[in-house]
């Protein structure tokens, strides 16, 4: 498929791409911190995308290839003095292989019983981790400074970080649009619908699923490795919070689960709204009952998320959002 | 070493009931609703806080702040089920989840807000008995008798009451409910009240012998999936069955390896039985 004539497609890209340049031009630290989490969340809102909104297996622990797959990036690099490309990927491949090994497993489950299970792989690779010597148990790692110095300084590695983050985030959204788009993606919507059904119509329903897997675990991985190595530390807290999960599922949904563009609003959105709620002086205790009112909100009465939403009202726009 | 074993066995037992009865609300909303209540945690959380300021604020014995906490849990349920999902509850297990997580958001929020993260506890002592080397705490054994009262009501009511019945028929199918005139709406906004109480009073017996924060009931509200994926989702008995084994793991794993290895146990047998049989050990109906 041609999808270079597609506007969509080109709106997409844009989005992200631009997003990352002005950043870089301006290059200011302030600013990229903030950057840094925006593209953060919308790489990782679009990578759960691919299971959750195609496949429609609501997957609550996402975050866990983001923390086990950075952790496995964040010892290569530090403890073994990796160089940060092939640790970043590296991180990536572990997530995959956890992701086939699990998704074999825990796919052959349905609608909730799919959703208990990933709550569970998150608590108990938490657990584990917090538990394994080489990891650092549960005091987690600190990177060894002179990792920093290959990459011209700690200042200058920050930078490095965010343009290697920018160009993953472009990556992940690129995948998702030619996800869509494809053959695989059709397979994919059609077992949202009715799984089934689509079996029946000659679906590879459980590889489909398990490929979809994978390739939604990939993205956190090296968004992981990234992450902590910015952060200088990982620990497992951090790593495998079952906020952050739930977290990146209300971005998908805010923007519209199922699209492109949807998670990249999304994850724009609730990020800035966080960022706001944080530093004003009346709501910075009541940030969580606010986001959860607006997340009630969004349930209750726009289920398709805000891109949804406008495609619904205005059918001409369904070729551009998508 | 044998005694040892008998009193932390025992004693995981004790709270395992406590456990069970929390499972046993999460069960009951599954069961007849098809919604995993995700504010279960949160409501946990609520009723250890309701037991704390009643004792600490007006003198009020934590067991008849139970009885105030039965009435009020039960009207709070109503609320939120009225609020977050009565709307949704025919559009499918995702925005149920979401919807119910939302009131887990907003509850924590506001808690965080009023009470801080510091922890508190309920200074109140029963006594302990001794049975030669074992030691039972009063406030633990008289946890355990009132979740046994609790369940025996439960099964009472299910079972021999109109009410009680008419959940039932709803959870069998609730269209073939509906045709013999029962208001199935109404009855799942009960159901929800009631799983709603069992968790808050679960709650308050634990604040009777844990230290705990607002925070405290995600980590019963995990414990309380691991445990209703042991006994079979949807099946309150069951539930309570897989408390008293979750809290014998926790007292008989801490003897064989350190502490900090219990959630990776209690999780991997988690995702064990829900991959091997999703129906539970016992079997959901």
């Amino acid at each position: 498929m041609n999808f270079w004539r597609q506007p969509g497609f080109w709106l997409n890209i844009l989005l992200v791409t631009v997003g990352g340049a002005i950043v870089l031009i301006i290059r200011q630290d302030t600013l990229r911190e903030t950057a840094f989490t925006v593209l953060m969340f919308i790489a990782l809102a679009s990578s759960l995308n691919i299971i959750m909104g195609f496949a429609g297996y609501v997957n609550f622990g996402h975050i866990v290839f983001f923390g086990l797959g950075g952790y496995f990036g964040f010892f290569l690099l530090s403890e073994l003095g990796w160089p940060l490309y092939i640790a970043m990927v590296a991180g990536g491949c572990l997530s995959v292989v956890l992701a086939l090994v699990v998704g074999a497993a825990v796919l052959r489950l349905r609608g909730a019983y799919f959703a208990l299970a990933t709550i569970g792989i998150n608590e108990a690779a938490r657990a584990f981790v917090a538990n394994f010597q080489p990891f650092g148990g549960s005091t987690g790692l600190s990177v060894n400074f002179s990792a920093y110095d290959k990459y011209g300084g700690a200042s200058q590695a920050l930078w490095w970080i965010f343009i290697l983050l920018w160009l993953v985030t472009i990556a992940t959204v690129v995948v998702s649009y030619l996800v869509k788009h494809s053959r695989f993606g059709l397979g994919l919507i059609a077992i949202r619908e009715d799984e089934d059904a689509a079996m029946v119509m000659g679906v590879k329903a459980p590889w489909d699923k398990t490929k979809a897997f994978a390739l939604s675990a990939f993205f956190p991985g090296l968004i992981g490795t990234l992450y902590f190595f910015k952060n200088g530390n990982v620990e497992p807290e951090d790593a495998f919070r079952f906020q952050m999960s739930l977290e990146i599922l209300v971005m998908v949904m805010l923007g519209g689960k199922g699209l492109v563009l949807g998670p990249i609003l999304g994850a724009f959105a609730y990020e800035r709204l966080r960022g706001y709620l944080l530093v004003s002086p009346i709501f910075k205790n009541l940030h969580l009952a606010l986001s959860g009112g607006i997340l009630l909100l969004i349930v209750l009465f726009v289920p398709g998320g805000a891109v949804g939403w406008v495609r619904e009202r205005f059918p001409r726009l369904r070729r551009v959002l998508e | 070493m044998f005694s040892q074993i008998s009193a932390s066995v025992i004693d995981g037992l004790l709270i395992g009931f406590v456990y069970g009865i929390a499972a046993m609300g999460l069960s009951l909303i599954w069961g007849v609703m098809r919604v995993i209540n995700l504010a279960h945690g949160a409501t946990m959380a609520l009723g250890m806080f309701t037991i704390y300021l009643l004792f600490t604020g007006a003198g009020v014995n934590p067991y008849i702040g139970l009885l105030l906490l039965v009435a009020m849990a039960l009207i709070f349920g109503v609320i939120v089920y009225i609020v977050s999902l009565a709307r949704v509850i025919q559009a499918g297990y995702l925005y149920t989840l979401l919807g119910t997580f939302a009131v887990n958001m907003i509850i924590i929020g506001i808690g965080t807000t009023v009470f801080s993260t510091s922890p508190q506890n309920v200074d109140f002592s029963l006594g302990s008995i001794v049975l030669g080397p074992i030691i039972l705490q009063g406030t633990r054994l008289f946890a355990a008798a009132a979740s046994m009262v609790m369940t025996g009501a439960l099964y009472l009511f299910l079972y021999f009451t109109r009410p009680g019945k008419a959940i039932r028929a709803v959870s069998d199918n609730r269209a073939a409910a509906e045709l013999m005139g029962i208001p199935s709406s109404k009855i799942l906004a009960l159901t929800f009240g009631l799983g709603t109480m069992l968790a808050a009073v679960a709650g308050g017996l634990t604040a009777t012998f844990f230290p705990f924060t607002i925070l405290s009931g995600s980590t019963y509200q995990l414990k309380s999936f691991v445990i209703c994926v042991l006994g079979g989702l949807g099946n309150p008995l069951g539930a309570l069955f897989g408390g008293l084994i979750l809290g014998g793991l926790e007292g008989i794993v801490p003897i064989f390896m350190p502490v900090s290895w219990v959630p990776v146990v209690e999780f991997g047998l988690f995702v064990l039985v829900l991959v091997v049989r999703p129906t539970g050990i016992m079997g959901a109906k």
